[in-house]
């Protein structure tokens, strides 16, 4: 059975927390622990969701679960399984959810670890594409032209001068048994992903697009839709790679405004027409490659 | 398997962590520690060892597996030495703020720049406030003793805290002497694994590693420094059921030898303990009243009986192999502070010596000794030990 919001349970996990109202990466971990359920263990590196999650006495993770070093996610991760492993203990799965910085840059070396090691645990990107814990810093998956607090947008730089890494393609490179891109803006996709990751007999790893209204200068109630808004405009895509082939999950004839998306979130507000075209261009060039190599 | 065996340093921790059958070994290798990983994952594949064996990126991840495993209430085990104890630090103290009883070897080497694979102790002893237990082996026998009573110590209830077992680098590691093992029923009753009362327990969902703000932090900070100090009476507990099982027994936290009516008494600690006691016995014949003073835990440290057993000395010198720089080695801070502590005046002496694998010879300790003896003890300077001073412009 398919699960989507009829079908999903109604059982909270991840309540009761200090995040802003509109959180992506609050309603992602919200939605994966739906489905992983109460004996999910997860593992949280510092960042907005630890911040949020675990300041004592004041617990709001439901399940067993583990702040690790900021660079040891994945290896924390991995060591809990062994460990419970070697206890013959069942019926359990271990889950990470660390943001853009904590996967794509600090982490990606333990990250890297666990694949080849194809522990059967599931890792979780949330993106929300800065380090926004520490007040909206730029991380290796920040966007062109994104402002950040450490990427000023001024008359001479217009943001971040990078684009983001291709972190989907980094991780499939391992050839990973299982790896998708989500967005909270898809929760249905997203769920179904989560419960992919979940049956499959090895390492897995979900990116999901989590907007983050703080960060982004956009209203906390248009969360969902600027997530979805990011996939229909083309800057964000939903796809998977299993069994060695990449695999595009959405390919829209017709991309919504790009532009519009942009120009709806402060974040972006110092672009001209030569970052726009850039950006078009970027993004075209993006999908003309999936289109040719990914299967649709 | 009992009986005695010809086996290197880093053979005799392989074979002592083979007995107390870690659930999970996660390690990384250096230089001088690599055939301890090397002998493990030899017994992981010959079926004699059944732990869960990961082989991980770096040592950073090394103790981040460690601290997953032991977290869910999981046996752990890892080593290390030098740069790779370095890269694991912040590790460390995730380990033992959260109270997870991790047993760790670490060879112990210099650290750079410059660079070398060759030992001192500068790498552990940097890593003193890091809230690991910290124990020194003098010889291969008492290295593999000290990983079995590591386990006792690091998991009893009223401790749970990780501990460092600390052998010297190629001095120690590399050296090969004969060990009389242990009959495994025996460590089984040594050792028996029990529950970790903080582990993740999928029945009770807890969260640990977790945040304590100002209104909390202290008082875990003070639970730990007091499980830290009672520590102190369990390593003493464990060395003596060490003995009640093995017949063999390293005297708890500290280890005087020919003490009791010594003018002049070295403390140092690691492999340069049994090159100081060859020296005591020689002095000892020619009828001078010398004595050794083996640290063995460093942390916590044995201040009461460290300063009882300075008590009647004239002199004190202590010989290690690291330096705070820009004041003096950090052993002979701590020795001076136990003194002064628990009201004993005697004069000391530090000596520097084997930075970088520099060796400690029999005629450093007796000039030392000499030193000592004399009276004419110049303690407000540190003395390097074998400088080369034709080349550094000392």
């Amino acid at each position: 059975m398919a699960l989507n919001a009829k079908t999903i349970t109604n059982q909270e996990l991840f309540y009761g927390h200090k995040a802003c109202p509109g959180c992506g990466a609050a309603l992602a971990i919200r939605l994966a622990l739906k489905v992983l359920g109460e004996r999910a263990i997860v593992v949280i590196p510092p960042n907005c969701m630890s911040t949020v999650g675990y300041i004592y006495p004041h617990m709001p993770v439901f399940v067993n679960s583990v702040i690790p070093p900021f660079a040891g996610t994945a290896a924390v991760m991995s060591g809990i399984l062994a460990g419970a492993e070697a206890q013959g203990l069942k019926n359990y799965h271990v889950v990470g959810f660390a943001g853009d910085g904590g996967t794509a840059d600090i982490g990606l070396q333990a990250l890297s670890g666990m694949i080849d090691r194809n522990d059967r645990a599931i890792f979780i990107c949330y993106d929300n594409e800065a380090y926004m814990n520490t007040g909206v810093q730029k991380s290796s998956l920040t966007p062109y032209g994104m402002k950040t607090t450490n990427t000023p947008a001024g008359k001479r730089i217009h943001g971040s001068q990078t684009s983001k890494k291709r972190m989907f393609e980094i991780v499939a490179a391992h050839g990973i048994p299982y790896a998708a891109t989500a967005s909270v803006g898809y929760p249905e996709d997203f769920l179904a992903k989560v419960e992919k990751a979940m049956n499959t007999d090895g390492t897995s790893y979900i990116h999901v697009m989590a907007p983050c209204p703080t960060g982004w200068g956009t209203e906390s109630d248009v969360t969902v839709d600027i997530g979805k808004e990011a996939v229909d405009c083309g800057l964000w895509y939903l796809a998977e790679y299993e069994g060695g082939e990449f695999r595009l999950n959405r390919d829209p004839k017709e991309f919504s405004s790009a532009e519009a998306y942009l120009k709806a979130q402060s974040r972006f507000s110092a672009l001209d027409e030569n970052d726009f075209a850039r950006v078009l261009q970027e993004r075209d060039e993006a999908w003309a490659r999936m289109r040719r190599d990914w299967k649709k | 398997m009992s009986g005695k065996l010809f086996v290197s340093g880093d053979e005799a921790v392989a074979l002592a962590v083979r007995q107390a059958k870690p659930h999970v070994i996660a390690a990384y290798p250096i230089t001088p520690q690599t055939i301890v990983v090397e002998r493990l994952s030899d017994f992981v594949e010959d079926g004699s060892l059944e732990s869960q064996y990961l082989y991980v990126e770096s040592e950073h991840s090394a103790m981040c597996a460690c601290l997953g495993a032991s977290a869910i209430g999981a046996r752990a085990f890892t080593a290390t030495s030098s740069q790779g104890l370095l890269y694991m630090v912040e590790g460390l103290h995730y380990a033992s703020g959260s109270r997870f009883p991790i047993v760790m070897m670490n060879a112990n080497r210099s650290l750079a720049a410059p660079w070398s694979i060759y030992n001192d102790q500068r790498d552990s002893l940097s890593e003193l406030e890091c809230g690991w237990i910290q124990l020194y082996a003098e010889n291969a026998q008492e290295a593999y003793d000290t990983i079995l009573q590591a386990y006792r110590i690091a998991e009893d209830p009223a401790v749970m805290l990780p501990v460092m077992v600390n052998l010297d680098g190629f001095v120690l590691t590399h050296t090969y002497e004969l060990i009389q093992m242990a009959e495994q029923e025996k460590v089984d009753a040594y050792i028996p694994y029990r529950n970790f009362c903080n582990k993740l327990d999928l029945e009770k969902p807890k969260a640990t590693c977790i945040t304590a703000g100002p209104p909390y932090n202290m008082e875990f900070r003070y639970q730990q420094h007091q499980a830290t100090l009672r520590a102190a009476e369990t390593i003493r507990a464990a060395d003596r059921e060490f003995n009640e099982h093995f017949g063999r027994s390293y005297g708890g936290l500290l280890e005087t030898y020919r003490c009791e009516d010594a003018d002049a008494v070295l403390v140092t600690l690691g492999s340069v303990a049994g090159t100081a006691r060859c020296v005591v016995d020689a002095y000892r014949e020619a009828g001078k009243k010398v004595g050794l003073l083996k640290i063995r835990c460093m942390r916590p440290f044995p201040a009461e009986e460290t300063a009882a057993a300075l008590k009647g000395a004239k002199a004190v010198g202590v010989l290690e192999k690291d330096v705070s720089f820009g004041f003096e080695g950090v052993v002979h801070t701590n020795v001076n502070s136990a003194l002064k502590e628990w009201n004993v005046t005697v004069p000391t002496a530090n000596y520097v010596g084997g930075l970088g694998g520099r060796s400690i010879s029999k005629a450093d300790i007796a000039g030392i000794f000499d030193g000592l003896l004399s009276g004419s003890l110049n303690a407000s300077e540190t003395a390097f030990v074998n400088l080369r001073r034709d080349i550094c412009g000392a």
